[in-house]
């Protein structure tokens, strides 16, 4: 065990993982994250705490991740490179740690063009393979990116993220075993709605042996209308929504169950996908489907250890 | 190489010039004059433009390169213009107007906004090709830089928004790593992409102001 977290343990345990994400209030009320806690947390092994997603300022992710920890839950911490510098990122790590969480997921994060502050300064003085590789040297090496030794345990269960409908396609891979080579020990990919082409790249994966070398948890984004899936295939980088999903839903007389039984589908197909550990449902403003989906895909209960 | 610039909106030269009544403008004959932001066309037209809002223009110069030391000769040909005048307007990128400060004592204005080390790549469309780093990449890029081109700079890219070649922020921003990776690709060179590229000194120049000797 590198870092004993409850996701560690259920991945190690050959387990099929289920993660979800809480997004941060934009405001200071603790109660939003413990609601969103309680709700979820009988259904997931862990909950990533997002950070500051799609460049909008919200509560931060260290501190939704400590309100979780507090409850009994594991938190994932997401990370990104594109508010803080080297200095900024290896304290709060100490701080993350000191607090109890475990697991870190690293990002490059959305460009802040994206968010409310469209003018801010993007730091990305490290890149998202460069914090992978800094937080596994603080974790086995006991040092900073510097050099200077760390005192104390780094107890990090490290996470990237991967986009297997980005371009290039067939780059994506050498990429993502870059990021295993960095220190990546688990992965939570871009939704899959095109599980043709998810399994396209899962193969390669494979055929590179990387399916050994780390945990691949296979993104879920459940849909709950047809404006929204339509968004998704043209607005939101590397998704890729096939036409017959849009088509599926606007044939559908409830939309919204017609949104679950696609993620049921999705997640039965995954689940019989070599190389696949898990799934992480990222149920934007619809955390309330995440139970739902859970215990309709047969992944109840979660294993306890 | 070529410093592009833009012009600034004309309100917020006329607010610099608020208390000005007499200018002195002064152009660049090379990348300005490129860029149509400070060549003899564009100094006349603001010649034009300022008489309009009621400012008295003394008198217009377009040295060959603002930035080099030629702009001493050129402001001493026109002593008695610049004299006469309360400011100057200068419409070339910062370098000129720094040689502009360095030989003359009087208040100096910019006309434009410099923007970056670019090319052409079609007339009148500019794109950024260098931000001077200081700790140059190019030799595992293909030629192709990540840090004047990628819009999060990555060293080991691209990260996941890049879609058929083009730059999540901008549909018309070609992804620079999509362009390292093909050309890579192309001379079998790929490889080198493989290895970790470690975080880079942006201490070499981008935050460094200390002068430097030759050496």
């Amino acid at each position: 065990m590198k870092a004993g977290s409850n996701l560690e343990k259920v991945l190690e345990g050959g387990y099929f993982a289920v993660t979800a994400e809480v997004g941060p209030p934009k405001g200071t009320s603790a109660s939003v994250i413990r609601r969103k806690g309680e709700l979820l947390k009988f259904y997931c092994d862990a909950l990533n705490v997002t950070d500051n997603q799609t460049a909008i300022v919200r509560m931060s992710s260290l501190s939704g991740s400590v309100i979780l920890r507090e409850m009994g839950i594991d938190p994932v911490m997401q990370m990104v490179v594109r508010d803080r510098n080297r200095i900024a990122i290896q304290s709060d790590i100490l701080g993350a740690v000191a607090l109890g969480i475990r697991n870190v997921l690293c990002l490059s994060g959305d460009h802040q063009k994206f968010g409310n502050h469209p003018d801010a300064k993007g730091v990305y003085d490290i890149d998202s393979i460069q914090l992978v590789q800094t937080l596994k040297t603080m974790r086995d090496e006991k040092k900073f990116l510097c050099g200077e030794g760390i005192s104390g345990e780094v107890l990090l269960f490290i996470g990237a993220v991967e986009n297997p409908f980005a371009d290039p396609f067939e780059y994506r891979v050498v990429r993502l075993a870059k990021k295993i080579r960095a220190g990546a020990d688990f992965i939570q990919t871009q939704a899959v709605y095109d599980v043709n082409k998810f399994s396209k790249w899962i193969e390669m994966i494979r055929d590179r042996g990387l399916d050994k070398q780390v945990h691949i948890l296979a993104g879920i984004i459940p849909i709950k209308s047809v404006g929204m899936a339509r968004y998704m295939r043209d607005n939101v980088s590397g998704v890729s929504v096939p036409d017959e999903i849009i088509t599926r839903l606007e044939g559908a007389k409830d939309v919204k169950e017609e949104g679950v039984k696609i993620s049921l589908e999705i997640i039965d197909q995954l689940k019989g996908i070599d190389g696949i550990h898990g799934i992480h449902i990222m149920a934007v403003a619809w955390e309330d489907i995440v139970p739902v989906i859970v215990e309709r895909a047969g992944l109840l209960p979660r294993p306890v250890l | 190489m070529k410093s592009i610039t833009v012009k600034k909106p004309f309100d917020e030269i006329k607010e610099s010039l608020k208390d000005v009544e007499k200018v002195f403008l002064v152009g660049c004959g090379t990348c300005a004059t490129m860029c149509h932001t400070g060549g003899l066309l564009e100094v006349l037209e603001m010649k034009e433009e300022l008489e309009k809002s009621g400012k008295k223009v003394t008198g217009w110069m377009v040295p060959p390169v603002a930035c080099d030391d030629v702009t001493k000769n050129a402001i001493d040909e026109n002593t008695d213009a610049i004299k006469e005048a309360d400011a100057l307007l200068v419409l070339s990128c910062a370098f000129g107007i720094h040689s502009v400060v360095i030989f003359s004592d009087k208040p100096v204005f910019p006309a434009t906004n410099t923007l970056y080390i670019g090319k052409e790549d079609t007339p009148g469309h500019f794109s950024r090709v260098c931000i001077q780093c200081g700790e140059c990449v190019l030799a595992f890029t293909a030629g192709i830089c990540p840090i004047a081109r990628c819009a999060k700079q990555l060293l080991n890219g691209p990260c996941g928004g890049a879609q058929g070649g083009k730059c999540e922020i901008s549909p018309d921003l070609p992804c620079a790593w999509h362009l390292i990776i093909e050309r890579l690709s192309k001379s079998g060179q790929l490889h080198k992409l493989e290895k970790i590229v470690p975080p880079k000194n942006w201490g070499k120049n981008l935050t460094n102001i200390s002068p430097i000797k030759r050496s």
